[in-house]
């Protein structure tokens, strides 16, 4: 559990000291969340209809940009190789990098979301079940995205290809996160929808980062 | 501490042994039916020209790259059966030095032995640092530092890793005559220790109990 703790610790640690990476992803979400609100008017009812589907897809968007970073730079220092070498199983350290990434580029989102919802006049309680969606879908969005940057490492034109993979596989927590908060907003239940977003983090948690390692032993090779 | 020491100094069947390895890159076959053995103590030296395959039987050896056909054993043990084991006892060092830009020398040491799950204390982390000349540069960002100074810092993780096996793929690049000098010694006393080391290397060198492999 040590090795754990250390690899994310020195990722964070690796982004504490080189922050413009991270703030570039943080602030796309905010830009792009902002650039709606200043299109489309002063139009509070249409604003807060198109707000969940809006600020999800600008997640799932500023998730992907910090992607690439997950195992590019360790790959190209051979970092990559050392940690493949630790008496650790390379999942534990492959699961640390993920959660590093999480709270890099998930969390942040979490946090901001309700600032961000004012300005599509969203009320309290669909902000909390906002928060509450973007709580569990991001993991699932670093998780899913691990996938995409472990295959896709070494290749030209990576990020170009891992947009076009792992895109496809956002769609569940896309439909799920912004139609818990659509259902709120008009009334519905949204506990469904909870409840499958959950079972989308606990399913990837259990596969997915067995399926990273296998994916970067294979680019390493 | 104590414990790790005794049982590194009880090394009577630790044996690196390679049997029939073959290795194709791409179409072309480097090298088939290679033996080789390393005992406790021994130093094996790679040699041969630029792209005979010495760092992919290096890479072979560490189980980073699997061979076309043949088994390498660890202690008796194919390495596939066990590499928590076999990488608890190995240390590799490639081409690029895996040390991180943005962290200083200090934490690259800590966290690799971190990762490593090896227990170090600031104070013997920078101990092994100020042995090998960096005094006065544990706090810097790696990225400060010289080709050469970096190879020094990954010196100090070797003195640091207490692995039984060493694999290092020319770990003399880039060294002045005097950081050549300490590694020779560093090997030598690793060596002494009952330890084991397969090297690539285009220049000589002088270590005790050297064997050559020409690839």
């Amino acid at each position: 559990m040590n090795a754990f703790f250390a690899i994310i610790h020195r990722d964070l640690l690796l982004v504490m000291r080189r922050k413009s990476e991270v703030l570039t992803a943080l602030f796309f979400f905010v830009v792009v969340t902002s650039l709606f609100p200043l299109g489309i008017g002063a139009d509070a009812a249409l604003l807060r209809k198109i707000a969940p589907g809006v600020l999800w897809v600008a997640a799932l968007l500023s998730t992907l940009l910090g992607l690439q970073r997950m195992f590019a730079a360790d790959y190209l220092d051979g970092a990559l190789e050392q940690l493949v070498l630790s008496p650790q199983p390379l999942v534990l350290l492959v699961t640390g990098k993920i959660v590093a990434h999480w709270l890099v580029c998930g969390l942040p989102l979490v946090l901001i979301a309700p600032i961000i919802g004012i300005q599509f006049d969203l009320d309290a309680s669909s902000l909390y079940v906002l928060m509450g969606t973007l709580l569990l879908g991001t993991p699932v969005l670093s998780l899913l995205g691990s996938i995409g940057a472990a295959l896709t490492l070494g290749v030209r034109g990576g990020s170009v290809l891992m947009s076009l993979l792992i895109l496809p596989l956002y769609i569940p927590v896309l439909i799920f996160g912004a139609g818990a908060v659509y259902a709120n907003s008009v009334g519905l239940d949204s506990t469904g929808y909870f409840s499958l977003l959950s079972a989308l983090l606990i399913l990837a948690l259990a596969f997915v980062p067995w399926v990273s390692t296998a994916a970067l032993k294979i680019a390493i090779e | 501490m104590t414990a790790t020491i005794s049982q590194t100094s009880h090394t009577s069947e630790d044996v690196l042994q390679a049997h029939m390895l073959s290795c194709v890159r791409g179409e072309r076959m480097l090298f088939a039916d290679l033996d080789l053995q390393v005992h406790a103590g021994e130093c094996l030296h790679v040699c041969g020209e630029n792209g005979v395959g010495k760092t992919s039987l290096l890479r072979l050896l560490t189980g980073l790259s699997k061979p076309e056909s043949g088994e390498i054993l660890w202690k008796g043990q194919a390495i596939t059966l066990d590499p928590s084991q076999y990488h608890r006892d190995l240390l590799f060092l490639g081409h690029r030095d895996a040390l991180k830009d943005d962290l200083t020398a200090l934490e690259n040491i800590q966290m690799y032995a971190a990762i490593d799950d090896i227990a170090l204390s600031q104070e013997q982390a920078l101990s092994s640092l100020w042995n090998f000349g960096l005094r006065g540069r544990e706090h810097l960002p790696v990225s400060f530092l010289s080709a050469g100074q970096k190879r020094r810092v990954l010196m100090a993780r070797m003195a640091t890793r207490q692995a039984k096996l060493w694999i290092l793929d020319e770990p003399f690049n880039a060294l002045d005559l005097n950081a050549v000098q300490a590694l020779q010694t560093l090997i030598a006393q690793h060596l002494e220790q009952g330890g084991l080391v397969v090297l690539t290397s285009h220049q000589n060198i002088v270590i005790p109990h050297v064997k050559v492999l020409e690839l």
